[in-house]
């Protein structure tokens, strides 16, 4: 836009035009503008288009729909009576929601913990070329290639209490005195569950970061290492503040992604033992798909889209300041 | 039965936005009452393996011929079945014969997608109290049902003779039995006691044969089953497993060796006769006392007619649900299926011809519905019903807290 606005201004100043050839030729320039302008918004239509039926309008419906008795009938009847508040009230007021809000939590904070640590230790470990590093680089997204049901159900198998490899090699080991109850134990569920959900979360980490690390000038830390710093120094003086942005961006997307997992919980544990498991996503996949409860569902999940519209708005500021950096 | 081969997990977000999508694209419908003579009928099930799938594949094909109809099968598996009939109920697209998983059939006839039988000069008379009550929403019978099935106790043959072992009868002679077959790496007996729909299935017999009832789940004779599986896992008669064991699951470890009993039913015969060197057999489920009556759960698919708008096609659609439930239809998929015909003048001729059926038959005289007493309420019992057993199990609380617990939500 700027640029058409300059080179229209400075048509109509040039001294060589005739007073009647600027007059015709001021409102024909202001058309083509008007033009342009409409072909811009021509383009934009589809994408807004997009956005407001498979975006804007499922999450708006859910909002009402949390507002409603929304029950298996209203599917065929299209009638769900208003009942205000009543659906959120339930389903914070319930036994499992403090709990499954704390899982949320513990989920998110130990699965994103996890998977950036060791994404990024990758990440800086292959910034060296080393012979097949190509190839083990690829081999390392497989876990992301896998279907999550896939994956749920061999990890169902590497931690089976009597019968899983993980047990069969620890008690080899002689590592454990009783074999640990992996998905069985309300204590232990939990923390199996991150890391099954870690193993997943690596490869986005590690792309993402290794991007980040390849826009790093290399003279940077040749100057760095003339002053001595080498190591862990150029590190924590060069790769981390240069990586910061893209850090930011990670974060922010890893905590929206993780926050609504779903399958994989469903496909080792379903929530339990007793509910140890149970999350805001898999209680409100429960309340609607398995108690047809849709209202309360979608209360739930209307509660799981602001938590990540705040964090949404920490990856807008973050994207930013990528952009910038 | 619940839900065979259903993963939860297969059910995902995607399936609920593809939900909510559908809702709003749904505006146009079918509506006005025609009649048509219709030479294609819609069918949707979710028999989607073998050998269920190809049997009825048979059945529906015979069934339309005599009818004078083609049949357009369409299958889903087990998990979508249920959204997809939702979709179809709101965008009035749904077929004109229609399968559910009988504790749904109530849940779905809420809706008043469905046709009462009765419409159609159809009665489910002659068939088990049972499977009509599971049928029945609002005092209207609204699906026909073939074949049912329950669960009962699977014991491996060498192995209890062995141990000198007989299968037992009642609990206490359950948790001895478990005890005494109980020796390395294998456990006495396997149950499922997942979070999920599953676990409260198999918890069923045992709740229901003590007296227990899904409207106060806080009672002692509810406690009292549930103290029975605590006491089999603390024990170690049983592994702390059985949290995360779908019955296919616990089936493997029969068959492994791996467990001397199971909790199991009849759908598991064909793989289990797969099976090198496995010598089985089955009894009922043990009852709290000698001499008491095992009242256990019915499990099976019904066959009900939705609401088309065309009487033409819904007259046809009814035909082909009273040729599936004739006689020498419910006696045939009892034989192919290891499933039980529902109506009980067939019992005896039956068992006559399917001898291994017996124990699941006699068992099906004193079974009953899920949703016979709390209808469309059932879902939210058996979610306490099963998070109870599992907090129970895990140590969690006490059967007696665990049950307060679940039951004051």
């Amino acid at each position: 836009m700027a640029d058409t606005h300059g080179r229209g201004g400075v048509t109509t100043y040039r001294p060589s035009n005739g007073a009647a050839r600027a007059a015709t030729s001021v409102p024909a320039r202001w058309s083509a503008r008007r033009r342009e302008r409409l072909l811009q918004l021509a383009f934009l239509v589809p994408a807004v288009a997009y956005l407001l039926a498979f975006f804007g309008y499922p999450v708006a419906q859910n909002v009402v729909m949390a507002f409603q008795h929304y029950t298996t009938a209203t599917f065929y009847t299209g009638e769900a009576p208003w009942i205000g508040l009543d659906n959120y009230a339930a389903v914070v007021g319930s036994a499992v929601f403090s709990k499954a809000l704390l899982n949320t939590a513990l989920f998110t904070l130990g699965s994103i913990a996890g998977q950036f640590v060791i994404g990024l230790a990758i990440a800086v470990f292959f910034r060296r070329q080393f012979p097949l590093s190509r190839v083990l680089r690829s081999l390392l997204l497989l876990p992301w290639l896998v279907p999550l049901i896939v994956s749920g159900a061999v990890w169902r198998w590497i931690l089976d209490q009597d019968n899983g490899v993980l047990n069969r090699f620890l008690g080899a080991l002689h590592l454990v005195a009783d074999r640990p109850g992996w998905l069985t134990s309300t204590s232990l569920a939990l923390i199996a569950v991150i890391a099954v959900n870690i193993w997943i979360g690596i490869p986005f980490n590690m792309t993402i970061l290794y991007g980040g690390l390849q826009d790093i000038p290399e003279e940077l830390y040749e100057a760095a290492a003339m002053d001595g710093a080498t190591g862990w120094r150029a590190f924590r003086y060069v790769t981390w503040p240069l990586l910061r942005p893209v850090v930011n961006v990670v974060l922010v997307l890893g905590v929206v992604y993780t926050i609504k997992v779903l399958d994989i919980i469903l496909g080792l544990t379903g929530g339990g033992p007793a509910n140890a498991t149970q999350t805001i996503a898999t209680q409100s996949y429960q309340l609607s798909f398995q108690q047809f409860d849709f209202g309360q569902g979608a209360a739930l999940g209307n509660i799981l889209i602001v938590i990540s519209l705040v964090f949404a708005l920490f990856y807008l500021r973050a994207s930013r300041g990528a952009v910038r950096g | 039965m619940a839900r065979r081969g259903a993963g939860l997990a297969g059910r995902t977000w995607a399936t609920a936005t593809a939900l909510i999508l559908t809702m709003g694209l749904a505006a146009c419908g079918g509506g006005g009452s025609s009649a048509t003579n219709a030479s294609s009928l819609r069918v949707l099930d979710y028999y989607n393996i073998e050998p269920d799938k190809s049997i009825y594949a048979q059945m529906l094909d015979a069934c339309g011929q005599q009818n004078g109809v083609k049949i357009e099968r369409e299958i889903v598996p087990g998990a979508n079945l249920i959204a997809k009939v939702l979709q179809q109920a709101s965008s009035r697209t749904l077929p004109d014969v229609l399968m559910l998983d009988n504790p749904d059939l109530q849940q779905i006839a809420a809706t008043g997608a469905l046709a009462p039988v009765s419409d159609f000069g159809l009665s489910a008379d002659g068939y088990a109290e049972g499977v009509v009550n599971a049928s029945t929403y609002q005092g209207k019978v609204f699906g026909l049902q073939p074949a049912t099935n329950t669960v009962g106790l699977f014991y491996n043959e060498d192995m209890l003779a062995k141990a000198g072992v007989t299968p037992p009868r009642t609990w206490d002679e359950l948790k001895a039995a478990a005890a005494k077959l109980t020796s390395g790496s294998r456990y006495g007996v396997a149950f499922s006691a997942p979070a999920n729909y599953e676990g409260t299935w198999q918890f069923l017999p045992f709740m229901w044969s003590n007296g227990g009832d899904e409207k106060n789940l806080a009672s002692p004779e509810v406690a009292q089953a549930l103290q029975l599986w605590v006491d089999l896992v603390k024990s170690g008669s049983a592994s702390k497993s059985v949290l995360n064991w779908t019955q296919a699951d616990v089936r493997e470890q029969f068959q492994a060796g791996n467990a001397a009993m199971m909790v199991n039913g009849p759908w598991q015969f064909p793989v289990l006769a797969k099976t090198a060197n496995l010598k089985y057999a089955v009894v009922p489920i043990p009852a709290p006392r000698a001499g008491a009556t095992v009242v256990a759960p019915l499990g099976g698919e019904t066959w009900t007619i939705p609401r088309t708008g065309d009487a033409g096609r819904q007259a046809k659609a009814a035909k082909i649900v009273e040729c599936l439930n004739s006689d020498a239809n419910q006696l045939s998929l009892g034989k192919k299926r290891t499933t039980v015909p529902t109506k009980t003048a067939l019992r005896e001729r039956f068992v006559a011809e399917v001898p291994e059926m017996k124990v699941f038959t006699d068992a099906l005289q004193t079974a009953r519905a899920r949703t016979g007493e709390l209808g469309a309420d059932w879902p939210k019992a058996a979610t306490k019903i099963y998070t109870a057993v599992q907090t129970a199990l895990t140590g969690g609380a006490t059967p007696e807290q665990a049950l307060r617990q679940a039951q004051n939500g």
